[in-house]
């Protein structure tokens, strides 16, 4: 946790120091310092990384064993429902009551946001039509699917029109295609919609799509926090695909000097300058080689986990 | 928006067009707790007889709410037929008559209330807008008293709007009928807070169902053969004081000594101490519901 980044507090999304959570003896968070910058902010950690504890901490609901906490520009120990009012949260677990249409249950939840009765229908039609439900929003939610289910949970997080909605994974359950489609959602919310996201999952590929920047927890403490495009910006790796012969390529390769490595099918041969396409090319043609590919390696969020504790002060966010 | 006839891409064009609607925000007020709260109270209420919620839950509320109120019909039918100043029977005798009925509503209406938003996960959802748990609490306990009163409440208007129809006197039927009005309202704020503790205390519904209805069956039940008991062995004043076993026959004495209506039950509260234990079990149990209720809620912020 580092204290660089005081100058942005009136930018701050969300922003924490110290931000610790015990239950019992159990540590849920544990000395948290991030701050945060507006746009889709991804929150990543294993199941029980303290993610839901998190959540319910920034909407106010969770009191902080020690540290603090501010959530657009407001504090969570006091200023909880204010919070509420401008923040939307869709729970991982499920709220819909069986016995009701979505219909009816956004317009309450609107109402419950404080809403009037006329805007709160308005605001209704408008967010299950944003989120993709038409015709069957006017059937009892006990039988919808598991993907309309989703869509009616995040369309009560943005019925009052909220400036940061919290989304507790929102991807759960769902089949590719309807995570792809939550997914677009997500981003469309972060860009057309210009509201701030914070969405958590346990599975890092799917926020490197759609998220400006990524916080890494694992067992309640920071392990990484920084801009999705930092994190996956192009490392110095240049990855070559050949039909067969890898052998001949990279030991020739190396005659010319490049550091080569065989992994499996593929070699990877450090990036020194741009000659060194020219080399793999002239290699593989000298060979009588099928070059099938040649790429820049990018890093994956993935990496983070196997680099976990060898680097965690870097805190300051997009 | 209308794309229609918009040629061989109308399909595509009017998704096209949804889309381009873009998002709008919201800029119009935004209301505080108090309308908050009245919000979940009219919802709560609508829901106590199924409106705004699935054609089947409609049928419960709507069965037990002709139930209490068809035979009043019947009574108005055959006064105005026999004719004479006097109702076949009076105003609170006419619901401590039917106190199977509104046990069962109660039964049926208080977990509809409070343990769906348990068993579904929708009260974490409630706390995470800008309302407190009191604010929640008190919503419901209204909600909830308010609908049990509107079950009492129509039998005795039907009777009293029939004594006018029969042209029985105004000057009598009005103050019993306001009385007994008083007396449906005390009975509602007592069943509701009993049958929402059991409830809140029970997220599976059948099981709050039948914890309510026997708890308020098995009261009367047991009041009812102690107070014959206790006649039967010349031991009146403790008679009196089995009253307040059960709600029914309780709010009956304390309504009895307050508002003067008839009592119904046997006996009454013994004197003017009878009304001061009568009066404070009453006010202890309602205090007391809502205690429990707000301690229930303390601890919830989600699964």
């Amino acid at each position: 946790m580092s204290d660089q980044a005081t100058p942005a507090t009136g930018a701050s999304l969300i922003r924490t120091e110290g931000l610790t959570k015990r239950f019992g003896t159990v540590t849920a968070v544990d000395g948290l310092g991030v701050d945060v910058a507006p746009g889709v902010v991804g929150l990543v950690g294993a199941n029980g990384a303290g993610k839901s504890t998190l959540l319910k901490m920034f909407l106010g609901l969770l009191t902080p064993t020690s540290g603090r906490a501010s959530v657009l520009g407001l504090d969570v120990a006091t200023e909880g429902e204010r919070i509420r009012e401008r923040v939307g949260y869709m729970p991982e677990h499920d709220c819909l009551p069986p016995d009701m249409s979505a219909t009816e249950f956004v317009v309450q939840m609107a109402r419950l946001s404080g809403l009037p009765r006329t805007s709160a229908r308005e605001r209704t039609a408008d967010t299950l039509r944003h989120v993709g439900l038409y015709e069957e929003r006017y059937r009892p939610m006990g039988g919808y699917s598991t993907g309309m289910r989703q869509r009616v949970k995040l369309a009560q997080a943005l019925a009052h029109d909220p400036q940061l909605v919290l989304l507790d994974e929102p991807t759960n359950g769902l089949d590719p295609a309807g995570r792809d489609e939550m997914l677009g959602l997500i981003r469309r919310i972060g860009t057309e919609f210009g509201i701030s996201v914070l969405v958590t999952s346990h599975l890092l590929g799917e926020l490197e799509r759609v998220c400006d920047s990524v916080v890494v927890i694992d067992g309640g403490r920071l392990l990484r926090s920084s801009s999705t495009a930092d994190m996956t910006a192009v490392s110095s790796v240049v990855v070559v695909e050949v039909d067969a012969g890898e052998e001949d390529l990279a030991a020739r390769l190396r005659r010319d000097g490049l550091g080569v490595e065989r992994v499996g099918r593929l070699l990877e041969i450090g990036l020194r300058d741009d000659g060194i396409y020219d080399l793999v090319r002239d290699g593989a043609a000298d060979l009588g080689i099928g070059l099938v590919r040649m790429e820049r390696r990018r890093h994956r969020m993935a990496e983070l986990f196997a680099a976990r504790h060898d680097e965690g002060g870097d805190v300051r966010v997009g | 928006m209308s794309v229609e006839g918009a040629g061989p891409a109308a399909g595509d064009r009017e998704h096209g067009v949804i889309h381009d609607i873009g998002y709008r925000h919201y800029d119009g007020p935004r209301l505080g707790r108090s309308y908050i709260q009245r919000s979940l109270f009219t919802e709560s209420l609508k829901g106590s007889y199924g409106f705004g919620r699935a054609a089947r839950t409609k049928v419960m509320p709507m069965l037990l709410l002709a139930a209490m109120c068809v035979p009043t019909l019947i009574i108005v039918v055959v006064a105005s037929v026999t004719g004479g100043d006097e109702l076949p029977v009076g105003y609170t005798a006419y619901l401590i008559q039917l106190q199977v009925v509104i046990a069962v509503y109660v039964a049926a209406q208080a977990p509809a209330s409070v343990s769906r938003d348990l068993r579904f996960g929708i009260v974490p959802l409630y706390f995470s807008r800008p309302m407190r748990r009191v604010d929640y609490v008190r919503a419901k306990y209204a909600a909830s008293a308010t609908a049990v009163f509107v079950l009492l409440a129509a039998p005795l208007t039907i009777l009293f709007l029939g004594a006018l129809l029969t042209e029985m006197p105004l000057g009598e039927h009005l103050p019993d009928y306001l009385r007994s009005l008083a007396f449906a309202a005390l009975l509602a704020v007592v069943l509701a807070g009993m049958g929402l503790v059991i409830a809140a205390f029970t997220p599976r519904r059948g099981l709050g169902i039948a914890a309510i209805v026997s708890v308020l069956l098995v009261l009367a039940g047991v009041q009812t053969a102690a107070q014959n008991i206790a006649v039967v062995e010349g031991a009146d004043t403790a008679a009196d004081y089995l009253g307040l076993i059960s709600p029914f026959s309780l709010v009956d004495g304390v309504a009895h000594d307050v508002f003067g209506t008839d009592t119904v039950l046997w006996g009454e509260p013994p004197g003017a101490v009878g009304t001061a234990v009568f009066v404070a079990v009453t006010v202890l149990l309602v205090a007391g519901c809502y205690g429990l209720l707000l301690r229930r809620y303390r601890k919830v912020t989600g699964t």
